[in-house]
C-alpha cells in the first residue's frame, strides 16, 4: 500500500494507488520489453497464406450453417458404431488404468517407496504424463495393429501419468501417524497400506477416476485419428470428405456425452466426499 | 452406524453399514464388473489378435530401428520447435484473452444477467468437450495448412479450460471486500477492478501458466493434422518409416516438456 502525494493537486491531497505487482521497476521494465520483444518474433514467424483463408472461409461458413441442421441419418451406423466403440474403450481403458495407478502411485511414492521402486515409477509416469495421448497411441498402433485394442492400451497408459502422479502426491502427504499407529500394533506392509494408507487417500483416489474417465472419453474421440478406434477415425472421414453435415452430428454427440459425464461425475464425486 | 441384535448373544453389534447400504454397494460393484466385461469383450472381438500375438516382435523391432538416433537431423528441428512454442504461447494467450471475460460473465455472483449465464456457460462447455486436435483438424479445412490454424486451436480448447476454473475462483471469492468497496459508492466496473480482481489474481495466474505448459504438449501433435509444428516432422518421418528421426523428435519432445513442466511449476510456486 503505497501513499503517494499527488503533486498536481493544488490541495496536496494524498491518493490511495494500486500496488505494482512486481515491485523493482528495473523487472518491471525488463519483463515488458522482453514480453514485446517475443511477440514481435513470434508474429513474426506465422506465415498466412490470406487467398487461401478467403477461400477457405466459405467452408468455415458452411460447416457452422451445418451445425444448425446436423446429419445424424446418413451416417447413423457409422456414428453409432463409432460411439459405442468410443465408449468401450473409455470403461475399459478407466478401469485398467486405475488397476496399474496403484501400484505405480504406491511405487512413486516417497514415503512409503524405496528408492530403486520410486524412480522406476517416476520414470514411468514422466514417460506417460510428457508424451501426449496421440503419440502414444501411434507407438501402440505400430505394436498392436489397427483397433480398439491400441486404443485402450494408449488410454490405459496415459490414465497412469495422471492417476499415478496424483495418487503418489496424496501418499506423500498423509498423516504419518495414523501408519506409526497401525505399525505399533505389529502389523505388516499389506496391513499398513489397507488401514493406514488406503482409508486416507480412497475418497479423492474415486474422485479423480471419475474425473479420468471423462478425460479418457474426450481422447477416445481423438485417437482414432491416428488409426487407435472409437469415433475419431469416422470423424475425421466425414471432415475428409467434406461431409460437415455428418461432421457437425458427430462433434453434437460428442459435446453431448462429455456433457452428461461430467454432470454425472460432478454429482458422484459430491456424493463420494 | 446402526446397531443390530446378534441373535447369538443379545447384544448389540456394532455395523459400518446398513444391510441397505451394503446391498447397493454390491449391487454397484456387480454392475460395474459386468459392464467392464462386456466392454471388453466387444474390444477383444474387434481386435485382430494375430496383430497382437505379434506385439513384443514389433516393439522391439521398433527399438531396434530407432537406436542410434539420426543426430544430425536435430538441426532441421530448431524452427519446427521455435513454431510449436510459439503455437503453445499464442494459443494461451488469446485463450486467456477471450476466456477472462467469458468467465466474468459465467460466474453467478458476477454475471450481469441471466440469459448471458447459460450462453457463456455453453460456450465454455463446447470448447471443453472438443479436444484441440479435432479444432486443429476443422480449422486447417478452413483456414489451409499453417501454424495460424495451430494457434486457433490452442485458443479453442483453452477457453473453455481457463474459463471453467476462472468462473470456479470467482464463484468463491470472499463476498465480504465486494461489499466493503461497493459500500464506498464505487461503480460495476470499479467494484470488480478493486474487490473481485484482486482476489482471483494468483488463481487466474496460476491457471494459465498451467494451461500453457498443458499446450505445449497439444501443439506438438497439431502437426499431424497439418496445423504447423514440430508435428508435421513427426508425420513426415512416420510416413517414410524414418524411426530413426522419429527417436529424435521424441528426446526433443520430452526434453521441451520437462522444461515447461519445470517452468510453470516454478512460476506456479513464486505466485502461490
Amino acid at each position: 500500500m503505497t501513499v503517494s502525494q499527488d503533486s498536481d493537486s493544488r490541495m496536496a491531497v494524498s491518493t490511495w494507488r494500486r500496488p505494482p505487482l512486481i515491485r523493482d521497476p528495473r523487472w518491471r521494465w525488463a519483463l515488458w520489453i522482453g514480453l514485446v520483444v517475443y511477440l514481435v518474433l513470434a508474429f513474426a514467424s506465422i506465415q498466412v497464406d490470406w487467398s487461401r483463408v478467403m477461400e477457405g472461409l466459405g467452408r468455415g461458413a458452411a460447416f457452422i450453417s451445418a451445425f444448425f441442421q446436423p446429419d445424424f441419418v446418413s451416417r447413423r451406423d457409422d456414428i453409432v458404431g463409432g460411439i459405442l466403440e468410443s465408449l468401450t474403450m473409455t470403461v475399459v481403458s478407466t478401469v485398467l488404468g486405475i488397476l496399474l495407478s496403484v501400484p505405480f502411485g504406491l511405487g512413486a511414492a516417497r514415503n512409503i517407496a524405496p528408492w530403486p521402486v520410486y524412480g522406476l515409477c517416476r520414470g514411468v509416469i514422466a514417460l506417460s504424463r510428457t508424451f501426449q495421448e496421440v503419440i502414444i497411441a501411434i507407438l501402440f498402433v505400430a505394436m498392436f495393429g489397427f483397433g480398439p485394442l491400441a486404443g485402450v492400451v494408449t488410454l490405459a497408459f496415459a490414465t497412469i501419468g495422471f492417476l499415478a502422479k496424483l495418487l503418489a502426491e496424496d501418499i506423500e502427504a498423509i498423516d504419518w501417524r495414523q501408519v506409526e499407529a497401525v505399525r505399533a500394533t505389529g502389523a505388516g506392509w499389506w496391513q499398513v497400506m489397507n488401514h493406514a494408507v488406503q482409508p486416507q487417500v480412497t475418497p479423492r483416489l474415486l474422485g479423480l477416476s471419475l474425473y479420468r474417465l471423462d478425460i479418457n472419453f474426450r481422447e477416445s474421440a481423438v485417437i482414432g485419428i491416428v488409426g487407435a478406434g472409437g469415433i475419431g477415425a469416422t470423424l475425421n472421414t466425414a471432415i475428409d470428405r467434406y461431409e460437415y453435415e455428418s461432421a457437425a452430428a458427430i462433434l453434437l454427440v460428442i459435446i453431448a456425452i462429455v456433457m452428461a459425464t461430467e454432470y454425472a461425475s460432478s454429482h458422484a464425486r459430491r456424493y463420494l466426499q | 452406524m446402526p446397531l443390530s441384535k446378534s441373535v447369538a448373544h443379545q447384544r448389540p453389534v456394532w455395523r459400518r453399514r446398513t444391510t441397505g447400504t451394503q446391498w447397493l454397494i454390491w449391487l454397484i460393484w456387480l454392475s460395474g464388473t459386468v459392464l467392464f466385461l462386456l466392454c471388453s469383450q466387444l474390444i477383444a472381438g474387434n481386435t485382430n489378435w494375430s496383430f497382437v500375438a505379434d506385439a513384443g516382435r514389433q516393439g522391439s523391432d521398433l527399438i531396434s530401428r530407432m537406436v542410434p538416433p539420426e543426430w544430425a537431423y536435430a538441426s532441421e528441428l530448431w524452427l519446427p520447435l521455435w513454431d510449436t512454442v510459439n503455437i503453445a504461447t499464442l494459443g494461451t494467450a488469446l485463450g486467456i484473452m477471450v476466456a477472462f471475460p467469458l468467465a466474468f460473465l459465467a460466474a453467478r455472483n458476477t454475471s450481469p444477467h441471466p440469459v448471458l449465464r447459460p450462453i457463456a456457460l455453453l460456450a465454455i462447455v463446447t470448447s471443453r468437450s472438443i479436444n484441440s486436435l479435432i479444432w486443429a483438424l476443422l480449422l486447417v479445412l478452413i483456414l489451409g495448412p499453417g501454424t495460424l490454424a495451430g494457434i486457433l486451436a490452442i485458443a479453442l480448447r483453452s477457453v473453455g479450460f481457463i474459463g471453467k476454473l476462472l468462473y470456479e475462483a470467482i464463484e468463491e471469492i470472499h463476498p465480504t471486500p465486494v461489499e466493503a468497496v461497493s459500500a464506498t459508492g464505487a461503480g460495476r466496473l470499479q467494484i470488480m477492478s478493486y474487490g473481485v480482481l484482486p482476489q482471483i489474481l494468483p488463481a487466474f495466474a496460476g491457471i494459465s501458466v498451467y494451461r500453457w505448459d498443458i499446450n505445449i504438449r497439444e501443439a506438438t501433435v497439431l502437426g499431424l493434422v497439418g496445423a504447423g509444428g514440430i508435428g508435421l516432422q513427426l508425420n513426415a518421418s512416420i510416413n517414410t518409416l524414418a524411426w530413426d528421426r522419429v527417436a529424435v523428435i521424441f528426446l526433443l519432445i520430452f526434453a521441451t516438456v520437462m522444461v515447461s513442466e519445470w517452468l510453470s511449476a516454478k512460476i506456479r510456486h513464486a505466485i502461490i
